[in-house]
């Protein structure tokens, strides 16, 4: 009978059509604001994600994200560096700063990080211009691609050895990096923290954190415990820093709620469009399972066939809807101001999960009718 | 009567609906013989309870009390599911609105019984094309219902009563939605099966149009049956 009921399924075009696209438009809606939503989180912690080679920050007790840092004094780098268990610990510098395109005059905002001056800790991997030998030259700095194109100019192409001004001093352009992009459309510069502390006016105390590394086969948890409780600061390994960013905003910004309600009204648009048209769809046929029955299809038989239907309604909406998604994130992702958004899989998996719900719900509403329908009904 | 064989026995047929003061019952002990091998109209006014005695004799409604017989097994001795089985096996029904699937062909219409029956659908198919041709309308079987005439949609839905060949064919006002000719083209149809060794026909009805072609007439009023009249 399965044969049967996808035969009753696919012979009314349109209303197969509408319930697909039904729940095709829920699994976009759901999987694309979700994916929007998980790339913003991730531009948040864009500067954790960009320090790839130090499992341990260390940074003020008070601090509560790390866009609004209080520093720290030189001597609180010795005293991580002292913490039992600590291989080794460097400073690094991140703050905001104006620079001036030199060429043009123009002015931006960015996003200053200084590596320290020996070991070049939490410097870019991926250099798509010049290299990180270069930073160790006077003046010099790196910038994100999108930050480039910030600062000079959308499709200009690279050139290096352009220069800018930040607090007044100069700063010469030595790379070209492939970074995580940040929560703010602001340039991000690398530049020496002997540098940093010059791009921007003068503090008592510059150091933004401490990145320190575990010796090996010590825990980074257990070293984190021992670093706040020797010096009464907050450590946190890489994966926790990535959730104390995340968590920041979710718990102080107005996005998770309004992402949650996009998010809702894709899965309630989508339960209702598929649930009524399938609804719709089976009350239409009611009375050819009606016939069904008198002919003796079982109960269970009739229940296999509308969740045969519901199945297939849910494959296909789903692969239509996911694969839109895909191919909104595939086709903006050249785009500079929509950098870091892609779909994880984890999204695709949870829009299988919603479909799933929407399937259930729909395919539960019709099957009532169904349960309750009384195979007389033919002679009325 | 006696030296006729008996399909189908209603033996005290109660049927109520509805419980307390709403309570109504509809039919007051029914009691009828149905022969096999001839075709038995089953008639009377709107109303007076054909189509619930014809669902109960179908084994589509359980009745309040008494029972039926369908070629000597009482149906309260099928319980749930066995009685579903035997339903499938046993009867075919006719509906006054045909009750086509419209996504499948008339082919693959008439070959539901059989799926149902869990013949292999080629095999299906194709004794459905067989009776379609029995039924003159082989060279309609891949149409849809919707490119047939009304007496063309009556023909596959006699075919798809008839393909799993039940010994009980039930038919509830086969000719009300057709003219004249497709009537009477529809009736001869159901008398050549009716005829046919060991088969119970019964035809609810009151078109006076199809009367000519009962062997047995059985009459219905408020819930009772007031006269039964045998050709033979």
């Amino acid at each position: 009978m399965n044969w049967v009921a996808w035969k009753m399924l696919t012979g009314d075009r349109a209303k197969y059509f509408g319930t697909v696209f039904g729940v095709a438009f829920g699994v976009l809606l759901i999987s694309q604001q979700t994916s929007i939503f998980v790339s913003l989180m991730r531009r948040t912690a864009a500067t954790v994600l960009n320090v790839r080679d130090a499992q341990i920050w260390v940074f003020d007790q008070n601090m509560q994200n790390t866009e609004e840092v209080k520093p720290l004094s030189e001597s609180d780098l010795n005293r991580v560096r002292g913490v039992p268990g600590v291989d080794w610990a460097v400073r690094f510098f991140k703050s905001q700063a104006r620079a001036r395109n030199l060429e043009t005059g123009e002015f931006r905002q960015v996003i200053l990080i200084g590596l320290d001056d020996t070991t070049m800790v939490g410097a870019p991997v991926k250099i798509l211009a010049g290299s990180l030998a270069d930073l160790r030259r006077p003046d010099a700095f790196m910038v994100d691609k999108a930050g480039y194109e910030y600062l000079f100019g959308v499709g200009e192409p690279i050139r290096l050895g352009r220069t800018i001004e930040m607090n007044d001093t100069r700063g010469v352009l030595v790379g070209v990096v492939d970074v995580h992009a940040p929560f703010e459309t602001f340039p991000i510069v690398y530049t020496r923290y002997s540098q940093a502390v010059r791009f921007v006016p003068p503090e008592r105390k510059v150091m933004s954190f401490v990145l320190a590394e575990p010796e090996p086969g010590v825990p980074p948890r257990e070293v984190c415990q021992r670093i706040e409780q020797a010096t009464k600061f907050q450590a946190h390994t890489r994966n926790e820093m990535l959730w104390f960013q995340v968590g920041y905003y979710l718990r102080s910004t107005g996005i998770p709620i309004n992402f949650g309600i996009t998010i809702l009204l894709g899965f309630v648009v989508g339960t209702a469009i598929a649930g009524q048209t399938f609804y719709l769809f089976t009350v239409e046929n009611i009375k050819q399972f009606g016939a069904l029955k008198a002919m003796g299809v079982t109960n269970l038989g009739l229940t296999g066939m509308v969740l045969l239907q519901a199945t297939v309604v849910g494959l296909v909406g789903y692969g239509l809807g996911v694969g839109m998604a895909a191919l909104f994130f595939e086709s903006t992702k050249g785009l500079t101001h929509l950098a870091g958004f892609y779909m994880p899989w984890q999204v695709a998996v949870l829009a299988a999960v919603a479909v799933a719900v929407i399937i259930v719900c729909a395919s539960f509403v019709s099957l009532r009718r169904v349960w309750v329908l009384e195979p007389a009904i033919v002679f009325r | 009567m006696s030296s006729k064989t008996i399909g189908v026995a209603c033996r005290n047929v109660i049927k109520e609906f509805g419980d307390g003061e709403a309570k109504i019952r509809v039919l007051h002990g029914i009691n009828i013989e149905v022969p096999t091998s001839e075709l038995s109209l089953l008639v009377g006014p709107s109303g007076c309870g054909k189509t619930t005695l014809i669902s109960i004799i179908a084994g589509l409604l359980n009745p309040t009390s008494g029972d039926v017989v369908l070629f000597n097994t009482p149906q309260s001795q099928l319980p749930g599911r066995k009685l579903v089985q035997f339903r499938a096996k046993n009867v075919g029904f006719v509906f006054q609105q045909y009750n086509l699937l419209p996504a499948l062909t008339a082919t693959e219409n008439v070959a539901i019984p059989l799926l149902i029956q869990g013949v292999p659908r080629p095999q299906a198919l194709e004794q459905a094309r067989h009776v379609l041709n029995y039924v003159e309308l082989g060279s309609r079987a891949n149409q849809l219902p919707s490119q047939l005439s009304g007496g063309q949609q009556q023909r596959v839905a006699i075919a798809r009563a008839l393909v799993h060949q039940p010994r009980l064919l039930v038919c509830d006002e086969p000719t009300a939605a057709l003219d004249a000719k497709s009537g009477q083209t529809v009736m001869e149809l159901i008398r050549e099966v009716a005829v046919q060794a060991g088969r119970v026909v019964i035809v609810v009805t009151h078109d006076h149009r199809v009367f000519d072609y009962g062997d047995r007439i059985i009459e219905m009023s408020d819930g009772r049956v007031v006269n039964v009249t045998s050709k033979n």
